[in-house]
């Protein structure tokens, strides 16, 4: 009999304390699937964020290594740097990354420092119970947006993939979006792009992925689905925006 | 063996190399300059690595990052730039990581000014950062002490696995002084990193975290971090004494002061007999050696160029036994030797009035 489906061996075997429907347990999967296609789990450190990714390292089976809010590209640079060998990954939400850590992620992005960002973009703050993020689209409803993300008084949402691909030393910058299986199968051709950029020493990598948050967005989990593939990546375009194969 | 001239700073960033750091990661700021300078040539020379971070945010979380690596790493600074490392600063003693971290003390609150000024001493000693958690801080008062406890930093650091703080100032950073480079290498003993993040390559993963989800299991985490700070208080309290025993006025003064308070017992004050106490470490601090000299009826005279924080360990030490005067100024202003003689002298005659009245006590108390 063939297996045609079973958990990596990445992935430790437990119940995640993700709500239903939520897009990292999806992220996560794929990221164990690709440790273990490119048999990298050895040489693997990866940086579990401040946010609702927090004990992301509960999930995956390799080393890993905490990070203050938003300062998840520094530490990952002195780890990158202390160990060039390593496949170094940082997992970081949209708080984290594009306000907090604006200024990290840019400096790491500039320097083209070798290693993997995945750019989980659920436009919310989920973990602190629905607060706007830097990437929350105009008029949508937060709990410090009551009225709607007024661009007037909160400017317009960050868009992190376009940003970073204008620095000449980002190799490969890429957003894609979880939606159906076809969507699905998209990010995890990106995430491998962006750990084989790094392991090939092409310099930075971004993987920005829209993720569903059926909790704060209210809507049932298959909407969320839906809204990701369709009004977030409106305002969010998937698609490559910078390829050193290209 | 000969001598190099060099700064304080440079003797600093010279004694972190020759302990085996190869990770320098800092961002520019009076009067520690020297630091990143010297390193960013000194690093490519010995195959190390050197950023000039985009913020000292980025600087000490570089340095969290290489040490949860299990390589030697610093950073430096002055004052405001510290208080901008003090989160990096807090989840380094709560992932239970070495680091070296220099402070070279300048004027301050806000920005301050860059000369010279010790008001960072609670910051430094009391946590700085969130959280129950200390740091080791070594106090240096010459070049040649500038080289030699960085390098020795290092070692604590990897012993304990907590972030050492080297407490300078702008006068000991700046200034140029013969030293000597002697040989080092590791101590054998230190412990290895076993717990350091490699890639898990025949062992199960490893995990560097300060963050726990239940309060058992923070409070468990907490009690280990304490037991490390009783064992550290119990081994590294480190100062230097000098006519301590039989002194009526014991000067207690850090750093670039004590230099001062050396020329003070040099000088001399007319009639009183002065001893002087310099902390090296400032955490862990001496407070059993000042004990027992408050025991034996010394009185204390604490010299700062802030406006006055050690004295408050000063007195936790003496708790009431004996006189504990204080002398400052600050502003990035030094403390003189004649400003310390008009208050030694006047402590002295207190204090000796105080024993004179203990002995009249003792002789007349049975006849009243």
């Amino acid at each position: 009999m063939t297996t045609l489906y079973r958990r990596p061996n990445a992935l430790i075997d437990r119940v995640t304390h993700y709500c239903a429907g939520c897009g990292h347990g999806i992220v996560h999967r794929i990221l164990a699937e690709l440790i273990d296609e490119l048999e990298i789990r050895e040489r693997t450190i990866g940086m579990a964020p401040v946010g609702c990714a927090v004990v992301a390292y509960n999930y995956l089976d390799v080393d890993m290594c905490e990070a203050p809010h938003g300062r998840t590209p520094a530490v990952a640079t002195g780890i990158k740097r202390a160990r060039p060998d390593a496949v170094v990954f940082s997992y970081q939400g949209d708080g984290d990354l594009a306000a907090i850590g604006t200024a990290e992620i840019i400096h790491a992005a500039n320097r083209g420092e070798n290693i993997t960002v995945i750019f989980i973009n659920n436009a919310v703050y989920a973990m602190t119970g629905g607060q706007m993020a830097p990437t929350t689209p105009d008029a949508a409803r937060s709990t410090t947006t009551p009225a709607g993300r007024n661009p007037e008084n909160e400017g317009h949402p960050l868009k992190v993939a376009e940003l970073l691909s204008n620095f000449d030393r980002v190799a490969y910058s890429e957003r894609v979006a979880i939606g159906g299986p076809g969507e699905i199968r998209q990010v995890k051709r990106a995430l491998k792009k962006g750990l084989r950029t790094q392991i090939e020493g092409k310099g930075f990598s971004i993987v920005e992925v829209l993720s569903p948050c059926p909790v704060h967005w209210r809507m049932r989990p298959e909407d969320a689905f839906a809204h990701c593939a369709g009004p977030m990546s409106e305002v969010f375009p998937p698609g490559v925006y910078k390829d050193w194969e290209k | 063996m000969p001598k190099t001239l060099m700064t304080g700073n440079e003797a600093m960033a010279g004694g972190a190399v020759r302990a085996g750091c190869r990770y320098y990661y800092g961002y520019p700021i009076t009067p520690q300059n020297e630091v990143p300078e010297y390193m960013s040539r000194r690093m490519p020379e010995v195959g190390g690595v050197f950023i000039q971070s985009e913020s000292e945010l980025a600087a000490i979380n570089m340095v969290l990052g290489t040490s949860a690596a299990g390589k030697r790493a610093m950073t430096s600074s002055s004052s405001p730039g510290i208080s901008l490392k003090q989160e990096g600063i807090s989840y380094i003693a709560g992932c239970r990581l070495p680091a070296v971290i220099a402070n070279v003390q300048r004027g301050g609150p806000g920005l301050g000014d860059i000369q010279a000024a010790q008001g960072d001493y609670f910051q430094a000693t009391k946590g700085g950062g969130h959280g129950d958690y200390h740091l080791i801080v070594l106090a240096p008062s010459s070049v040649q002490e500038m080289a030699d406890l960085t390098t020795e930093a290092f070692d604590l650091a990897d012993r304990y696995r907590v972030p050492v703080m080297i407490l300078a100032d702008a006068q000991v950073g700046q200034m140029m002084e013969p030293l000597e480079w002697r040989e080092y290498s590791p101590p054998d003993d230190l412990p290895g990193k076993d717990w350091a993040l490699t890639g898990a390559k025949g062992r199960p993963k490893n995990l560097v975290r300060s963050f726990r989800m239940y309060a058992e299991e923070l409070e468990e985490h907490n009690r280990t971090l304490q037991a490390t700070y009783a064992r550290i208080t119990e081994q590294e309290t480190r100062w230097e004494e000098s006519g301590c025993e039989d002194a009526d006025v014991v000067v207690v003064a850090y750093g670039s002061t004590a230099r001062t308070a050396r020329g003070l017992l040099a000088r001399g004050v007319d009639g009183a007999k002065l001893g002087l106490l310099r902390p090296i470490t400032l955490w862990p601090f001496p407070t059993g050696r000042i004990r027992e000299l408050a025991e034996e009826g010394a009185a204390f005279l604490v010299a700062e160029m802030s406006a006055g924080q050690m004295v408050e360990d000063v007195r936790l030490a003496v708790e009431g036994r004996s006189p504990v005067e204080f002398y400052g100024r600050m502003g990035g202003i030094p403390v003189t030797i004649e400003e310390m003689a008009a208050h030694a002298g006047h402590l002295s005659r207190s204090n000796a009035r105080r024993s004179r009245r203990a002995e009249g006590a003792e002789t007349t108390g049975g006849g009243r």
